[in-house]
């Protein structure tokens, strides 16, 4: 029934597209793509985020592409108020000297560091788009790496080690009446008084760079620099197998190790159709809810030490031991786990990992209490959070912020539920939801996003069937070609793999969204005007892992 | 009176002989020359030792607040930790900085020390351990110690570091609104006792129940817990650290400051906190006093045969305890939370107080 | 080797003897007066045991330099944890992480303004080489290439006892040091 009312739905979507754009070619392949041409972009997106019945108003991926002969973008969409629906946009420019688009980043504004990502990896600039500077690489680096044709000879691109200044000012290309025209705007007023929070700041959680303009202890302006981490996971991807790219997803957002993993090699089992013990989706569940406390107690931890209380950061970081305990006891690693593989798990559980996991769960249902008298009703506390940070949920969607802080914000974005993936569809469990919008209610989501999980664990750890914990893989896995994506609920929200196959062993492009991009883009507006020292505690109740923006 | 029983292990009668013997070989200019350097030392090294323990100290007993074991290498149970940071620190490079105001950037550290070595001179730690008696004592404390802010503030303006600059204009705002309560809050006492002498205010505190804080109960205990709060805020210590908030300006007004004279920042910061709860001891707690309470000979015996400087050690250590558990405990205030505490709610509360505690003293509702 | 005892770990169970014999007799080979050489143990016992580090993490390992910090591994055990976040005022600079092109610059920075003496830990395979992502066009390929290190922590990441072995390795290696005359090569 349910399942019918969705095809309806889409099938309606569909008219409307083609009524808007009679030119676009649909295809109904693992979601509906849809190919336009470049100049007829805006209007079918402007169509899909107005609709009335089902908005697509978020963007999940932004995709930049180099098929060689064309340069294109891809555009993942999805809707806010049912996440299972989802979209692509394809849209490809020929001039490789100059490629040209149009910018969506009005109408979702998470296109705005996704588009300058884009720019910098692939060289297609963006007509309209505010700030056309390049994110994550440097400003002066020769060539567009993501590209085919790029030369890596490092001595087109030597190592620099004499500090730059940074200046200040953004190239944009603006559509006049009389044609396209070029101009450099400031990005600070000329007596603004600038500091930088980061790259290396001890609050900025990894090397995130906040160039801040002050009124006092105001926040005037932020303006996000990142790429100091920048590792070019993807394109190094593009040249290894998916076994061998499977350790990579670990290093990205290494709090959410074990579930980005999962996202990976769900989508490879997919694409290759290689079927999981129920043994093996049963432990994937139990150890990504594990990965998914300790996640959130680092979080917890680190927002208290943000915040000046110390204290709590030691208590957080004492029970994360436990589940590391676990982790170590059945793979070796503590922090990185490298646990999934493609087809299972890489080792059977231990023989008492019951027994530890229990031991775990009634601790930790103690500790919750503990950390909420030390520190949630702190007056202090209260004060430095409760009203701090609003993000509207508007504002939210439009950023594509997801995860524990969306749903801080009201909105139901919990993939879990809306795209049950793995057994989560047989587990009962809450989608813990608040509509106060401040950084109080990303705190406290998150602290009861770790009962939710105790209780998911609660109702597998006893069940786990009996079998093969992995299933029997070719040595060499190719997969089919045609496009991939996998969403899951990592601890920051929604991580999303994308895979595009020509056939080969190895990926012709890879692509991770990376949930904490959408948090740090949404900083600059929901910091305006709170205090500097505010700044620190909202990015700490965000949460974002810098390496997972950098890639 | 039961305090002249004779303390075999007080230090008066040593302070006493070595003066008469000085005097009687040399005239009374030399002898107090050599007095003077000889307090200096003692009180530089008293200085020193007390700011090492203190540090070890505290490096412990955090460790014991956040289930860690803390310094436990260097020396049984890590004791002598703090005497390694300071061989290290007094070898340690001090950098010349590029574009800092030099003569500021190098005085600051010596405002600092020298005003909290000030305070530290004036305090009473026993019995005949007292260096200078003012009349004016009392205001003498409060005045010298509010010294150190021109340091601080010195420091960050003459480093020409952003951070810095936050750092020592939040510490300015802060230091001149808690000193206006830590003021009043000890004025209040200075209303009670009728003097601002700290021995005077000391020896009229004999008994338990005439300890200040007893003797004035409510006003004095309103006092007493404004001035700790105040008190704790001049030290610049969690939750009051926002001139050097780790988390928001790296090292606050001191970031630009490397070896001895980042040592100096350090060592104020504890002798500070260490002040803080001496004045506190001094003016509410009794002093050097041991615990006293009439009727109970010998109870009163056996605590006299304690030293006082043990009694004022103890007392001042029960009251830094105190401040180190708050500090471990609470989270940091916003600016704008930490004036508000201060000018909304500690000042009235402290000129009411005050007022209460006149009109106490003028009828003689206190225990006599 | 009788001032090069750490707590805990006797002399024959850490790795490396030889590397720092060799160090030693190279540094005193031109002989040093009881007196100066005395000045310099306490020296030495005093730098040694109160290595304050400044941790530049910038990915992975910089959580485990987080979970050593914490209560079980408890860094303070070794008078390690007054981390101080100027570096003018830190002894140990602790590379934690990834270093890339864009980041190079700015460690290179931080390691220019904290003051002598410095030691550089390079914790962690990234910090080493390159790690795993050593063929990438934006790693630098281990720290070196910036800045001196003292001593290099495998793994990736390190576990935080792992990290101790590295820093009780500086230890050993301050100890042996020669402050008062160190020109006398």
């Amino acid at each position: 029934m349910n399942f019918q009312a969705g095809r309806l739905i889409m099938e309606k979507i569909k008219e409307i597209i083609l009524a808007a754009v009679p030119e676009a070619i649909l295809e109904d392949k693992q979601v509906l793509t849809v190919t336009v041409e470049a100049d007829q972009l805006r209007l079918l997106a402007k169509t899909l985020h107005d609709n009335k019945e089902l908005p697509f108003d978020f963007l999940s991926q932004l995709i930049g592409m180099d098929w060689g002969d064309s340069l294109g973008v891809l555009y993942l969409l999805s809707s806010s108020a049912d996440l299972s629906k989802q979209l692509l946009i394809k849209t490809a420019v020929k001039d490789r000297q100059n490629p040209l688009l149009y910018t969506v980043s009005d109408i979702w504004e998470t296109a705005n560091l996704n588009e300058r990502e884009v720019y910098a990896f692939f060289g297609i600039r963006f007509i309209n788009h505010p700030d056309m500077r390049r994110f994550i690489l440097n400003d002066d680096w020769h060539g567009f790496p993501f590209r085919k044709d790029y030369d890596e000879d490092p001595a087109i691109n030597p190592l620099s080690l004499e500090s730059k200044e940074i200046v200040d000012v953004a190239p944009r290309i603006i559509e006049t009446p009389n044609g396209l025209k070029e101009e450099k705007v400031p990005v600070f007023d000329k007596d603004d008084y600038i500091i930088n929070i980061g790259p290396q700041h001890p609050s900025m959680h990894g090397v995130m760079h906040f160039r801040t303009s002050l009124e006092g202890e105001i926040v005037k302006k932020i303006d996000v620099h990142s790429g100091y981490i920048h590792r070019g996971i993807e394109k190094l991807s593009e040249k290894l197998t998916y076994p061998q790219i499977l350790h990579f997803t670990d290093r990205l957002d290494y709090l959410s190790a074990n579930i980005n993993r999962h996202a990976l090699c769900m989508c490879v089992e997919k694409a290759a159709s290689i079927e999981i013990p129920e043994r093996a989706e049963y432990i994937r569940v139990i150890m990504d809810e594990l990965n998914r406390i300790e996640s959130h107690l680092l979080a917890w931890a680190c927002m208290c030490n943000d915040l000046g209380a110390i204290t709590a950061f030691i208590y957080g970081m004492r029970e994360r031991e436990m589940i590391l305990d676990i982790f170590e006891k059945t793979s070796g690693g503590r922090l990185i786990i490298n646990y999934n593989v493609v087809g299972g798990v890489m080792f059977d559980i231990y023989k008492d990992f019951q027994k530890d996991t229990k031991a775990f769960i009634i601790h930790m249902r103690e500790s919750l209490k503990e950390y909420h008298r030390l520190f949630s009703g702190n007056v202090i506390a209260l004060g430095r959070m409760v009203g701090i940070g609003i993000m509207k949920k508007e504002d939210a969607v439009s950023y594509g912020v997801t995860g524990p802080a969306g749903r801080g914000s009201g909105w139901s974005c919990d993939l879990r539920k809306y795209l049950p993936y793995s057994i989560y569809d047989r587990v009962e469990f809450t989608e813990v939801i608040r509509t106060e919008c401040d950084s109080y209610a990303r705190y406290l989501n998150r602290l009861d996003e770790i009962e939710e999980s105790l209780k998911i664990i609660e109702q597998l750890v006893d069940n786990i069937p009996e079998g093969d914990f992995q299933a029997k893989t070719k040595a060499i896995i190719k997969i089919p070609e045609g496009q991939y994506f996998q969403r899951v609920e990592t601890a920051r929200g929604d991580f999303g793999v994308f895979i595009e196959s020509h056939g080969d062993k190895n990926p012709y492009r890879l692509k991770f969204r990376s949930p904490s991009m959408a948090l740090v883009s949404i900083m600059p507006l929901i910091c305006k005007g709170e205090k500097l020292s505010d700044l620190i505690g909202i990015g700490g109740s965000m949460d974002y892992v810098i390496p997972d923006i950098d890639r | 009176m039961l305090l002249e029983i004779s303390h075999p292990l007080e230090l008066f009668k040593l302070t006493a002989w070595l003066d008469s013997m000085l005097r009687s070989l040399m005239p009374d200019w030399g002898a107090l020359l050599i007095e003077f350097v000889l307090i200096g030392l003692v009180l530089l090294l008293a200085y020193a030792v007390i700011a090492l323990a203190l540090i070890y100290i505290e490096r412990k007993i955090t460790a014991f607040f956040q289930c860690r074991l803390g310094p436990n290498r260097v020396g049984k149970y890590g004791i002598i930790q703090s005497v390694a940071d300071m061989v290290k620190i007094l070898l340690k490079e001090i950098i010349p900085i590029d574009h800092v105001d030099k003569i500021l950037f190098y005085l600051a550290p010596f405002f600092v020390i020298v005003s909290s070595m000030l305070t530290f001179g004036a305090l009473p730690f026993g019995n005949g351990l007292h260096v200078v008696d003012f009349n004016i004592g009392l205001f003498y404390l409060i005045a010298v110690s509010s010294l150190s802010i021109i340091g601080v503030l010195l420091a960050g303006w003459s480093s020409n570091n952003k951070y810095s600059m936050i750092g020592a204009m939040r510490s300015g705002a802060q230091f001149i609104s808690y000193e206006l309560s830590a003021g009043l809050s000890l004025m209040t006492i200075a209303v009670l006792s009728g003097s601002l002498q700290l021995s005077t205010i000391v020896e009229s505190q004999t008994y338990v129940y005439h300890w200040n804080l007893f003797r004035g109960h409510i006003p004095a205990l309103i006092a007493f817990v404004i001035y700790l709060i105040a008190g704790h805020a001049e030290t610049n210590r969690g939750p009051f650290d926002l001139p050097e908030a780790e988390s928001e300006l790296t090292a606050g007004y001191h970031t630009e400051y490397s070896g001895l004279q980042f040592g100096f920042f350090y060592l104020a910061e504890y002798l500070n906190m260490f002040i803080i709860a001496g004045i506190a001891t001094t003016v509410f707690l009794g002093g050097w006093n041991p615990v006293q309470i009439e009727g109970w000979n010998g109870f009163n015996e056996v605590m006299n045969w304690i030293p006082s400087y043990v009694w004022f050690f103890a007392k001042t250590g029960v009251l830094i305890f105190l401040s180190l558990w708050v500090r471990w405990t609470f989270p940091r205030l916003r600016i704008d939370q930490l004036l508000n505490l201060e000018w909304k709610y500690l000042l009235p509360i402290n000129l009411v107080n005050l007022v209460v505690m006149a009109v106490l003293v003028v009828f003689g509702l206190y225990i006599k | 080797m009788k001032n090069i005892k750490i707590k805990g770990i006797a002399y024959d169970e850490f790795k490396d003897n030889e590397y720092l014999e060799k160090y030693v007799e190279e540094l005193r080979s031109h002989g040093v007066n009881l007196v100066v050489g005395a000045l310099d143990d306490l020296i030495n016992w005093g730098r040694s045991n109160s290595l304050w580090p400044l941790a530049f993490a910038t990915s992975c390992c910089g959580i485990e330099f987080m979970a050593a910090a914490a209560a079980r591994h408890d860094l303070a055990r070794f008078g390690m944890e007054v981390t101080r976040n100027s570096p003018r005022q830190a002894d140990v600079i602790i590379v934690a992480g990834t270093i890339v092109n864009k980041m190079a610059p700015l460690l290179k920075r931080v390691y220019d303004q904290m003051a002598e003496p410095k030691y550089v830990v390079s914790m962690g395979s990234c910090a080493i080489s390159g790690g795993p992502f050593v063929n990438s066009y934006y790693v630098v390929k281990g720290v070196d290439e910036v800045i001196p290190v003292d001593v290099y922590v495998p793994g990736c990441p390190p576990r935080p006892e792992a990290l101790f072995y590295g820093l009780m390795q500086l230890q050993r290696k301050v100890k042996v040091e020669r402050f008062l005359f160190k020109g006398n090569k």
